[in-house]
């Protein structure tokens, strides 16, 4: 069977849970320092350890991070809640116990807009987002004969982001993940890195045919590293479903794991072998209190949202759809033209030089816009003098704007000054150019004045040499009518 | 070396210059060298005797904290940075803590000298010390007894002289109970006022560290320099630390109320005459004008039941950590993840600690969770609300601090009859309040027995002044 044909007959059902690492400056219950990549464990005290007698204390930074994320997300903010414990063994977490929200998430409800299949916004509604702290990393690759273990990461503040099973294709979880990714970069709280492992997403999934009013069984996907993967991982999955439903065969509620490698899954853990996590509120740690005094004051503090910019380029602005969507992708690129529009009101010359001149350099030189050397209100005075009509747009792109990435502290228009590409608005300047041109080629002249229009580009192109381009072609024709008039 | 019985006497004879820190610290080196009742699982020789010359030139040039003399031993359940900690189990064998409890930072700062490490019941669990991987502790009364648990070394190790005082844990009456068998004063602060930050979890919302010593002064002293908000543990308080030894005359002459609980005393396992010498004291408090009353407590009967569901339940988790991967004791026949957990914990825990961490799984796994942990939750919640009302009406309660006097090793068997041992200590932990038991009984068998004093929460200055005028009295 092929994917096609099974959508045909089946609808998926899809809900995705998100893991998104918090990039706290510490850990969620220690003081050690949450940061990737450092050397094996270096960022670990003896609570990080599990050492006995060691205790939790709560980071207050990992509750503003979630509170950020919840009110982004338009979710409710739980105003009482405690921490509970979720048991089980492995050797990469030390206590033997993950601490967690179980019964009383930081927030419930609430939902992500992303692009549905049919090209129209959709709302994915969330079932809830918790907050609780990672494992830390155990290597199976390193050494020959042991798994080595890592607990730089043990302890490092999550949110769990659950949707409701509302996903109706890889294509919208891929657009989900998208905007989730986009959406935590957006607020700050997490970078959002699937490849380093900083947001982890597992898949629930099933299969209902059209007609059926209940839920096919579902199983859990675990392992995937990209987005992609993901994509990859529920089109395998689906197909999959439907054979075993054609072959009458039954299928079983398990954990199954992507293999990148074939594209495909693998069972993992029955439903039999599943944990029973024995979760009970943690005694370690005290009840926390949110009250709306803190929210108000984390609302006034939130950065702008990707959705929010989004509408306003379109509705405010009159920019086109997918100008909006390129510019809000990035959220540097967005916090760039942001500041771009504060020093120009010409909203659609702003997103032409964002989409244009300085994505391509950009793009050309592999940067990122936080290290483009221009600075906004440069690119916006430039865009003033384009509007007052002091250069042309192409002086400004091809002469201005690489004069501008080597000496970014320049102004646009001493640089365009110093190199004569004001447009010439001086009549009598002018003229006396048109004038001595006229005099310095008698014999075209002559023909031109007798009424052969054709030397109009011959003169045109003399005088605009002679100005190095920055005369004003409109001026500058009706003035050739002038002084040969008057010769 | 002179057997001393109170701080004040030392720091006397050191004030006369009769004896140095040194020389203390030596005597109790020679003292615990030649018992006999396995009290100290080790002496910290090397780190008490520089700390004592260390402290003689505090004491010379006037700069010594406020317990500079005091010898203490602490359970081995405390952590002590470069020294070994085993919670007397053989899953800690040679685990040495890589920081100290900030109970030990604060008994050091005050210039303390940690002489070692108590036996105890393995983990805390249990009630005769007969639970330690390290062998029994002897009563130092009587060898044949029990000297109780499971602080049982703590308080056999100051009764015999081999430290002045000791730092206990209690979790439902592990520093009174065997206070009350070896005729000291036990000390269970309330929750919260004492940090746990060091302290080897066994039921993290029932636990606290307390002082074993010969007189209330003394648990005052070491009360007020353990205290206090602790930025290691959540669940320490910010309310202020009182200066209690300074505090011990402060309810001379005062009339107080003082309710005992009627079922206590009309239990099937009280001692006739442990029950009829208790009565005797209150009646001697009302002869002094207090007023006594009987309040009756019906709960009494759910105590132990609903302290065995929650703290279980609380140690299957607390001891997960103990799987033979990072630290203490590795099985040799482990060559897998699992065969590590499954072999470093069966052969590393002793049977009590794995029929509690089985309990405590149990009520707390699917389909049994409501019936057994929830409802737990809710019975404790019945108790401290049904103890607070008490306290609206009373200043304190008095009751006995055991059933019986030391019994014989080896002399109960069966574990649920051990469990009701903790009949009278338990609620206090249930309800999160502060009691001490107090050496006021004398038992015809020879043995001593303790009277249990409990207050509300936070009320310690009030409940060891209180103490202090009941042992005057006697």
């Amino acid at each position: 069977m092929n994917l096609k044909e099974v959508l045909e007959k089946y609808t998926p059902v899809i809900g995705l849970e998100i893991h998104a690492q918090l990039n706290t400056k510490s850990k969620a219950y220690s003081t050690d320092v949450n940061e990737f990549g450092s050397v094996p464990n270096t960022n670990v005290s003896p609570t990080s350890l599990g050492h006995p007698g060691t205790l939790p204390v709560f980071n207050s930074a990992t509750l503003e991070y979630a509170v950020r994320l919840g009110l982004a997300c338009k979710s409710n903010i739980t105003k009482e809640m405690h921490f509970d414990r979720k048991n089980y063994f492995y050797a990469d977490m030390p206590k033997g116990y993950q601490i967690t929200q179980d019964k009383t998430p930081i927030c419930t409800g609430g939902e992500i807009l992303i692009k549905g299949d049919n090209g129209k916004e959709r709302s994915i509604e969330l079932t809830r987002i918790h907050m609780e702290e990672d494992s830390g990393k155990s290597i199976h690759d390193m050494d020959p004969f042991d798994t080595l273990i890592d607990l730089n990461r043990a302890g490092v503040p999550l949110v769990e982001i659950v949707t409701e099973p509302v996903l109706k294709s890889a294509k919208e979880a891929y657009n989900y993940l998208t905007e989730v990714r986009k959406l935590v970069r957006y607020l700050g709280i997490c970078d959002g890195n699937m490849e380093e492992g900083s947001m982890r997403c597992d898949v629930n999934i099933s299969i209902m045919s059209k007609d059926a009013t209940e839920f096919g069984q579902r199983v859990e996907i675990k392992n995937m590293n990209s987005m992609r993967n993901v994509a990859k991982a529920i089109e395998f999955e689906i197909v999959r479903h439907a054979e075993l439903i054609a072959k009458g065969e039954k299928i079983e509620q398990e954990t199954r794991n992507f293999d990148a490698s074939t594209n495909s899954t693998i069972g993992m853990r029955k439903k039999e072998d599943a944990h029973d996590y024995r979760y009970f509120p943690e005694p370690d740690l005290t009840k926390l209190v949110v009250t709306n005094e803190y929210i108000e004051q984390i609302k006034n503090s939130m950065p702008p949202l990707p959705n929010d910019l989004f509408k306003k380029y379109v509705n405010k602005f009159n920019l086109s759809e997918y100008d909006a969507y390129n510019l809000t992708d990035d959220k540097g690129i967005a916090l760039y033209f942001e500041e771009l529009i504060t020093n120009t009101k010409n909203y659609k010359s702003a997103a032409n030089w964002m989409m244009g001149s300085i994505k391509s350099y950009l793009n050309q030189n592999a940067l990122t816009i936080e290290s483009f050397p221009i600075k906004a209100s440069t690119i916006a005075s430039l865009i003033t003098i384009i509007d007052d009509g002091a250069i042309n747009n192409s002086v400004a792109t091809q002469k201005i704007f690489p004069v501008l990435i080597e000496n970014p502290n320049l102004a646009p228009l001493e640089i365009a000054k110093e190199n004569n590409w004001i447009i010439q608005n001086d009549s009598n300047e002018l003229e006396a150019v048109i004038t001595a041109i006229f005099k310095a080629n008698p014999e075209e002249t002559e023909r031109f004045k007798n009424g052969d229009k054709k030397l109009t580009g011959f003169f045109m192109g003399k005088i605009m040499k002679e100005t190095k381009g920055a005369a004003n072609p409109k001026t500058t024709a009706q003035l050739i009518n002038k002084v040969i008039n008057n010769i | 070396m002179k057997n001393y019985t109170s701080f004040k006497s030392i720091k006397e004879d050191i004030a006369k210059g009769e004896i140095s820190c040194e020389a203390l610290t030596h005597g109790y080196i020679q003292n615990i060298k030649n018992s006999k009742t396995n009290s100290f699982l080790e002496i910290f020789e090397t780190t008490a005797l520089e700390q004592a010359k260390l402290i003689d030139v505090k004491i010379t040039n006037k700069t010594a904290g406020k317990l500079a003399g005091m010898v203490i031993g602490i359970k081995d359940n405390i952590c002590y940075k470069g020294h070994k900690v085993s919670g007397a189990s053989k899953i800690l064998e040679g685990f040495e803590s890589i920081y100290s409890a900030t109970v030990v930072e604060k008994l050091l700062a005050e210039d303390a000298i940690i002489i070692g490490r108590l036996n105890c019941d393995e983990f805390a669990m249990g009630g005769s010390n007969e639970n330690s991987a390290y062998g029994n502790v002897l009563n130092p009364l009587d060898n044949t007894k029990v000297p109780g648990g499971s602080s049982g070394g703590s308080a056999a190790a100051v009764k015999e002289g081999l430290c002045i005082a000791a730092l206990g844990s209690d979790t439902g009456g592990s520093i009174r109970q065997p206070a009350s068998f070896c005729g000291l004063v036990g000390y269970k602060p309330t929750y919260g006022r004492v940090s746990r930050y060091g302290l080897l979890a066994y039921a993290s919302s029932f636990d606290q560290i307390g002082p074993l010593t010969h007189n209330v002064e003394d648990a005052a002293l070491i009360t007020e320099v353990i205290a206090g908000i602790d930025a290691y543990d959540s669940t320490s308080s910010s309310e202020e630390v009182e200066n209690y030894s300074q505090k011990l005359d402060n309810l001379q002459g005062e009339k107080l109320k003082i309710a005992y609980l009627t079922d206590c005393f009309s239990s099937d396992g009280l001692d006739t005459e442990i029950k009829t010498k208790t009565l005797a004291v209150i009646e001697g408090l009302k002869e002094k004008g207090h007023t006594v009353e009987g309040v009756d407590f019906p709960l009494l009967d759910y105590v132990v039941p609903n302290y065995y569901i929650l703290t279980t339940a609380e140690a299957s988790s607390n001891l997960s950590r103990y799987d033979g991967a990072r630290y203490g004791y590795r099985s040799p026949k482990a060559v897998d993840l699992e065969s590590t957990y499954k072999f470093s914990r069966t052969e590393g825990f002793g049977i009590e600690v794995k029929r509690r961490i089985m309990i405590g799984t149990f009520v707390l796994s699917a389909g049994y969770y409501d019936a057994y942990y929830t409802k737990g939750l809710k019975v404790r919640n019945i108790i401290k609300t049904k103890t607070e009302e008490i306290f609206k009406n009373y200043d304190f309660i008095i009751l006995p601090t055991t059933p019986t006097t030391a019994f014989d090793i080896d002399g109960i068997k069966d574990p649920i009859a051990m469990y009701l041992q903790d009949i009278f200590t338990v609620h206090a932990n249930l309800a999160g309040i502060p009691a001490i038991s107090l050496p006021l009984g004398h038992h015809s068998n020879g043995m001593p027995f303790g009277v249990q004093i409990m207050a509300k929460s936070f009320d310690d200055a009030q409940l060891l002044a209180f103490s202090n005028e009941m042992l005057k009295r006697d």
